[in-house]
């Protein structure tokens, strides 16, 4: 186990180095000119050269490489120039918003989609298998922003039951004291039964809104891949011995077939963690997503690139976490 | 715990918390404003300051004069008058007899820190403005501040600017969210080695105010607090203020037709009108001073350096559908004008929606039609964009051809100083309400990045000159009425209308406040 995570490691570097030098030099390579813009209306050309200047952009390209490198190397992503702020604060504020998020609907997802899966693959064409059908096809031509408006307009607009969609927490509360970031989490650890009641109430709708869209691929892959178990002959061996219905289907079947949902819900995962920004836009969720999106509207190169990097992180620890949970599940992982 | 302790404990615990109440605002004593974005920084005078940080500059920051307020035409709310100013650091101002400088006495105020606010305050403060680069710089010289050795302070409590020349805007250009006062002690003692404090300064406030602020995350939320020694002003009547950036416009709508928020700003016209229409909350809507949405005409380059072809467009723009499908009738027409040039700006130019007049111009011109592009914002599309939909529509017929170019933020700006754009549609909106001073930005020759249509005359800049420094009335009116007449006939821009600037917020909240920099005054608000 130990010498697979360090051979992992070990490859995860080069992409690493790729994904610094490419998002250097995409972001150079982009249109607009941040000096220009953040000179404000009235710049003349000598004030936006002066900005140039500040910012380094007037250097050969080498050498604003070298620098951000440099920079990189002691830990300072750069700072912001749309929120003034440095990029590696903001980037730790954000992340765990949206990290908060984006597990707590994948969770729901999960809980939803893999016995939804599991059972439509049971009783092929019966209702729970059009169920899943509906769904899944629901979940994937919905687009996010469109289910989440539609939340908001319902679930609180018109029916009140759930609170205004104001990001994390009520205006009228504070911030639980930080541990993880994860309100739901810090709130509790802390005891504070309001609070964490205001961040549950204030997550469910956003966290249910993604998880109706990565309901869909798990909803679908479990199916798929539980089917292929159920008709593949170790089971069939199981059944002719006489195994209950139950352990052929949770110990044989299932546990063959998780391997794929696996890698699916680790795709999701990384997916939504970028993605999900028209969540939160229409949530006003204070997440790493609308952070990115608004930077490279205003051509802020420091945040795209620490946000590019930060997700590559996150992606190569994530494809580990699927790596070492494989082995956990099919022994043969292990030996190889 | 023996039984006196215990006595004297259950005595004096419900003062305890009554006390703690009282210092807690209550939900009645505390404003929710919901807007798109919120500021970037605290220092409006730094570099790459967004529009909400005027806010912070307007309520936690004092200036020396501010505008006597008028009530609004509608009964709901306030504006101003920028010719009327009034004290707000300043007690009293003086020019000199030979009209060469203005003297101030500054009344005894302090600053959050506690620290008296002084005439080497306002030194420091006006002379940061005008070295520190940028919009600030080129805001003080609208009004002919430009050097740090005009400003004076002769005593502790006595300030002096001397002229550079006389200049009727530099009084009310130190009404604006530019010139503002900072604790130059406390800024100072935290610098480092920077002479004018820019990083720290940018993440708080040293000022005299009438809020502090209590927290700040960028892009999510601002709070501030009133500031309870401030006495440059009325006492504000809310204590304290929650600012939330949220970006979705449908959600700040949501949010204030289930009367979560108290106060939204920035709607588009679309659902201003609605709200309007609904009745259920109130609308303000205050036509911003020296503000037009136009259509440019590249006057140095491409098809429109042919007058004959800019006065096509001017005749061929489909007005009136723009004001009700792109604006909603959030504006103020600026076309079909009957009389000449009257002394006052925006004023509507002599065209109408008249395509005979169109054909006829563009067959004399380009007999064989063309193919143009039109520049715009995204980041204004809700507006721009249909816009420039309509235009495209309505000179397919005349065999002009109109390719839409819809640019982002970073690059509009770009594009714009490029100055090679046949076509755009943008709006302008100048602080400082006089004709002189929009013409000066967007018809002068020396061709700011306002000057988006690159024209160029000097009959133009003439006018635009002897308007600017004239003394004399008549002479100013003759001028005023010779350059916005240059304009109707030259046409290098074709106002279409003056935008509305809406706010809406519940009928409880009332003291609504507008200003030239359009940002709320948190001093003003009140709620039932």
């Amino acid at each position: 186990m130990g010498s697979l995570i360090i051979s992992r490691l070990g490859t995860a570097i080069p992409s690493l180095i790729g994904v610094i030098v490419v998002t250097f030099l995409l972001t150079r390579v982009l249109p607009g000119d941040p000096a220009t813009y953040f000179a404000g209306p009235v710049a003349t050309k000598e004030a936006i050269a002066v900005i140039q200047h500040e910012l380094g952009l007037d250097q050969p390209l080498i050498v604003q490489f070298g620098r951000y490198v440099t920079d990189l190397a002691h830990g300072n992503f750069g700072m912001s120039l749309t929120t003034g702020q440095p990029v590696l604060r903001e980037i730790a504020n954000r992340l765990p918003a949206s990290a908060e998020l984006t597990l707590l609907s994948l969770l729901l997802a999960v809980m939803v989609a893999v016995p939804l899966g599991v059972l439509a693959a049971l009783r092929q064409g019966s209702w729970i298998d059009h169920l899943c059908r509906i769904v899944t096809t629901a979940g994937v031509s919905l687009p996010v922003f469109f289910t989440g408006l539609l939340a908001v307009y319902v679930f609180y607009f018109v029916l009140g039951w759930a609170p205004a969609p104001l990001g994390r927490l009520d205006s009228f509360l504070t911030d639980p004291p930080r541990l993880t970031g994860f309100f739901l989490i810090d709130s509790a650890v802390a005891g504070q039964g309001d609070v964490f009641r205001a961040a549950l109430a204030q997550i469910v709708m956003p966290a249910a809104t993604l998880a109706v869209f990565a309901l869909a691929p798990l909803a679908r892959i479990t199916r798929a891949s539980m089917l292929a178990t159920l008709a593949s002959e170790f089971v069939r061996t199981a059944r002719a011995n006489g195994l209950t219905g139950r352990t052929v289907i949770v110990t044989y079947a299932f546990r063959n077939a998780v391997l794929p949902v696996l890698t699916t819900l680790g795709m999701v995962f990384s997916f939504l963690l970028g993605a999900n920004v028209l969540v939160e836009k229409v949530f006003a969720w204070p997440g790493i997503g609308s952070y990115a999106v608004e930077a490279l509207i205003a051509s802020d190169f420091a945040p795209v690139q620490g946000f590019v990097l930060t997700m590559a992180i996150l992606y190569i620890a994530l494809n580990l976490t699927i790596d070492v949970l494989y082995g956990l599940v099919d022994p043969r992982m292990r030996a190889a | 715990m023996d039984r006196r302790t215990f006595l004297a404990g259950a005595l004096a615990a419900p003062a305890i918390a009554k006390q703690a109440a009282a210092q807690a605002p209550s939900r009645a004593e505390t404003l929710l404003l919901v807007q798109e974005y919120g500021p970037n920084s605290m220092d409006m005078q730094g570099l790459g300051s967004s529009q909400p940080v005027n806010g912070v500059a307007l309520n936690c920051y004092d200036r020396l004069v501010r505008f006597k307020t008028l009530p609004l035409p509608g009964g709901i709310g306030k504006t101003f008058d920028l010719q009327q100013l009034e004290p707000e650091l300043a007690e009293s101002w003086q020019e000199s007899s030979d009209n060469t400088s203005v003297t101030f006495k500054l009344r005894d105020a302090t600053h959050h820190s506690g620290r008296p606010v002084t005439a080497r305050d306002v030194k420091w403060s006006l002379d940061r403005a005008v070295s520190i680069g940028g919009f600030a710089t080129t805001q003080m010289a609208a009004g002919s501040m430009e050097k740090p050795e005009q400003f004076v302070a002769l005593d502790d409590k006595t300030f002096r600017i001397d002229y550079a020349r006389r200049d009727k805007l530099l009084m009310p250009n130190l009404g604006v969210t530019i010139p503002f006062v900072f604790d130059s002690e406390t800024a100072k003692a935290n610098a480092g080695a920077d002479p004018w404090a820019k990083e720290w300064l940018k993440n708080n406030v040293a000022g005299s105010g009438a809020f502090k602020i209590e927290s700040w995350k960028p892009g999510t939320e601002t709070i501030y607090v009133r500031n309870e020694a401030w006495t440059q002003g009325t006492k504000p009547s809310l204590r304290r203020i929650i600012t939330r950036d949220v970006p979705s416009p449908s959600t700040r709508r949501a949010l204030l037709e289930r009367g979560d928020a108290d106060v939204s700003f920035g709607l588009p016209p679309k659902d201003f009108k609605e709200l309007a229409d609904a009745g259920k909350v109130q609308v303000v809507g205050v036509p911003v001073p020296n503000g037009i949405w136009y259509v440019a005409m590249n006057a140095a380059t491409g098809p429109f350096s042919d007058v004959r072809l800019r006065q096509a467009i001017a005749w061929a723009i489909p007005y009136d559908k723009l004001m009700q499908v792109a604006l909603y009738g959030r504006g103020v027409p600026m076309w079909g004008a009957t009389s000449g040039p009257i002394v006052a700006w925006p004023q509507p130019f002599p065209y109408d929606t008249n395509l005979e007049k169109a054909r006829a111009l563009v067959q004399a011109a380009a007999p064989g039609g063309f193919t143009t592009s039109v520049l715009f914002d995204a980041g204004q599309s809700t507006i721009a964009e249909p816009m420039a939909v309509l235009l495209k529509e309505s000179l397919a017929p005349l065999g002009i051809t109109l390719e839409l170019n819809k640019v982002p933020g970073a690059n509009f700006r770009g594009e714009l100083n490029k100055k090679t754009s046949p076509m755009v549609i943008n709006r302008f909106a100048g602080w400082l309400d006089w004709p002189d001073y929009y013409f000066f930005w967007n018809y002068h020759g020396n061709n700011s990045i306002f000057n988006v249509a690159s024209y160029q005359n000097p009959a133009m800049d003439k006018q635009i000159d002897a308007a600017r420094f004239a003394s004399d009335p008549v002479v100013y009116a003759a001028a005023v009425k010779g350059f916005v007449g240059l304009g109707e006939t030259d046409v290098p821009f074709v106002p279409v209308a003056q935008p509305l600037h809406d706010v809406a917020m519940q009928k409880t909240v009332g003291g609504y406040q507008f200003w030239p920099c359009r940002e709320p005054d948190f001093r003003a608000f009140t709620k039932a």
